[in-house]
């Protein structure tokens, strides 16, 4: 998402127009600083959170207040992770996230290839019912699903979190528009080169899907990493929580006498990691992100 | 890629291939999806307060719908909290791609800085706003405050709590926004923007008479994807108010998920979920037939 190339004006019209052109430089700078404001506006709350993590209480103890801390302490840090299995939390959120991740990825990119490449009997049918599900909020299926997930003897377990959310149909669909652009007669080459369906499909095809394959895999770990709900419906003993439903917990937890600082230690925590994710595969991010809303 | 040529790789495929590839997310298709849809539906006509074996009770569940006062409350919250936040969120995320489509010192950073917010988790922005907008020791009474400000309530009081909602869903909200107008932005060939500015129109003419109904596409995708995301915020609600003070905060999913859980309702928690269901169904037709009517005029 970096700035592309300002438009290159020819030297002559700069020269006949320099005070527009000063003009319009001076609101140009003058819009970067309002917008500089705006921006600062944004980011205050995730800065308020490091923040209130780093002071002792999380500022809760006067009415006293400063924008920086004051004398930063990592004592919410070793006091939430001494009480309270952020550990397991975090350990719990990467299994969840990774497994779930990598698993999902793979059955859109077999969905998404076959609705794309393939004509067989009820594809149509397929893809649409596969949409609508895209209508169907998780709260109308919540209890249905975890009828299911008891049936299977999961509750309590990180395969209760992962199943029900490997079928991703934004996922699909990425896939699905990306693979239509795959070229057929690189398939078609393969094929009369011998190469089976399958040796198509793993030597051909995926390894063309590199982009794909990225923002799928960072938009599936997001969703994933930040899942609130349905982990909060089917875990319940607090060493199988994930981060989100621990932290949620934190809030009214009676261990705690002003329990701010923790939590925004554990609130820093979750976000961290992603946060990271994002400045450094930030283009593949936003891509994704903005991927989800074409359809 | 043409018919004929699709055919062709049809005809020299294996019959099995295309189901062996589609095969996984069909199975997870069912197991997770249609089986409880299929299982709500039943459940909907049912009297059942725990996960147990219900009762069969016709329609009592709808009739139930419609003389219940809490969900007019829930029905009325939710219009508001939707169009609270839906148009809000998308004007700035429009203002601020307008602005940022242009070359401007630092324009990389500022489009990535609108953008964080977005990768926080909702119980993450729950608890941050929270604690920003608690009325004893947050930060933004201790700031009208230390302008000579009286605090507001923020959250506790339910004359102020929809409000404070509606404003953290659109901080959540604005980079999304943003991201994808700037990408329509982007396709709009400069070539008529620079016609239209020979022509002497002025900035805010251009804006008018060239963007606004290039991006119409655009708007009307945001306009459903906002409208969804909005029908099916949970987590911020949950975590910031629980519904409350009293009733003031729950919107019709809030309201689905106490009726099952902490209720005990599960029958008329599944009906007033395929409530929200046909609404958001209604909505997404109309708003295709809008589509549609709008093109034929143009």
């Amino acid at each position: 998402m970096t700035a592309t190339a300002a438009p290159v004006r020819p030297a002559s019209a700069r020269a006949v127009r320099p005070r527009r052109e000063r003009r319009s430089r001076r609101r140009g700078w003058l819009l970067a600083a309002g917008l500089t404001a705006v921006a600062i506006l944004v980011v205050f709350p995730l800065y308020w959170m490091v923040v209130s993590a780093l002071t002792a209480g999380g500022q809760s103890q006067s009415s006293e207040f400063s924008l920086w801390p004051e004398a930063p302490t990592l004592g919410n840090f070793t006091e939430v992770f001494a009480t309270q299995p952020v550990w397991r939390w975090l350990g719990n959120s990467l299994l969840v996230a990774g497994v779930g991740t990598a698993l999902s990825v793979c059955v859109s990119l077999g969905a998404g290839y076959a609705l794309a490449k393939y004509r067989f009997r009820g594809r149509g049918l397929l893809y649409a019912v596969f949409l609508v599900t895209i209508m169907i909020p998780i709260q109308v299926t919540l209890v249905p699903a975890f009828l299911v997930v008891a049936r299977l003897g999961l509750v309590d377990s990180p395969w209760a979190v992962i199943l029900p959310t490997l079928f991703d149909v934004v996922g699909i669909f990425i896939a699905r528009q990306f693979m239509l652009g795959v070229p057929d007669a690189l398939l078609e080459a393969a094929r009369l080169d011998g190469a089976g369906e399958l040796r198509t499909f793993f030597r051909v095809v995926l390894p063309s899907c590199g982009p794909l394959v990225g923002v799928l895999v960072i938009l599936g770990f997001m969703n994933r990493w930040n899942d609130f709900l349905w982990p909060l419906v089917v875990l319940q003993g607090n060493e199988s929580l994930t981060v989100p439903v621990g932290l949620s917990t934190l809030t009214g937890n009676p261990a705690f006498s002003s329990p701010w600082g923790a939590v925004m230690a554990v609130a820093t925590v979750a976000v961290v990691p992603l946060l990271v994710v994002f400045l450094v595969f930030q283009k593949t991010f936003v891509q994704g992100i903005a991927s989800t809303g074409i359809k | 890629m043409s018919p004929r040529d699709e055919t062709r790789t049809a005809s020299r495929a294996g019959r099995w291939a295309p189901y062996l590839f589609v095969g996984p997310a069909g199975l997870l298709f069912l197991a997770f999806s249609l089986v409880p849809i299929v299982i709500a539906v039943a459940l909907s006509f049912q009297d059942t307060a725990t996960l147990g074996d219900g009762n069969w009770v016709g329609g009592d569940n709808y009739r139930t719908m419609l003389a219940d006062p809490l969900l007019r409350t829930a029905l009325l919250n939710t219009v508001v909290f939707t169009v609270g936040t839906v148009p809000t969120a998308m004007a700035i995320g429009l203002a601020l791609a307008v602005a940022l489509d242009r070359p401007l010192p630092g324009r990389g950073l500022l489009r990535a800085l609108f953008f964080v917010p977005m990768v926080a988790a909702g119980v993450v922005v729950g608890v941050i706003m929270s604690w920003i907008f608690n009325p004893d020791y947050g930060v933004a009474n201790n700031a009208l405050r230390a302008l000579g400000l009286e605090g507001l309530p923020w959250l506790t009081s339910p004359r102020t709590a929809m409000l404070t909602l509606v404003l953290v869903v659109v901080w959540t909200r604005i980079g999304f926004c943003m991201v994808i107008y700037l990408g329509a932005l982007q396709s709009i060939p400069s070539e008529l923007r620079e016609a239209a500015a020979i022509d002497g129109a002025s900035r805010w003419q251009r804006f008018r008479g060239l963007t606004v109904p290039m991006l119409a596409p655009t708007t009307s995708i945001l306009l459903i994807l906002n409208v969804v995301f909005s029908l099916q915020a949970f987590d911020v609600i949950y975590v910031m108010t629980g519904g409350g003070p009293g009733f003031s905060t729950t919107v019709l999913i809030q309201y689905v998920f106490r009726s099952a859980f902490a209720d005990a309702r599960m029958g008329y928690a599944a009906a007033l979920g395929l409530l929200l269901v046909l609404i958001l169904l209604v909505f997404t037709l109309l708003r295709q037939r809008a589509t549609k009517k709008a093109e034929e005029l143009l």
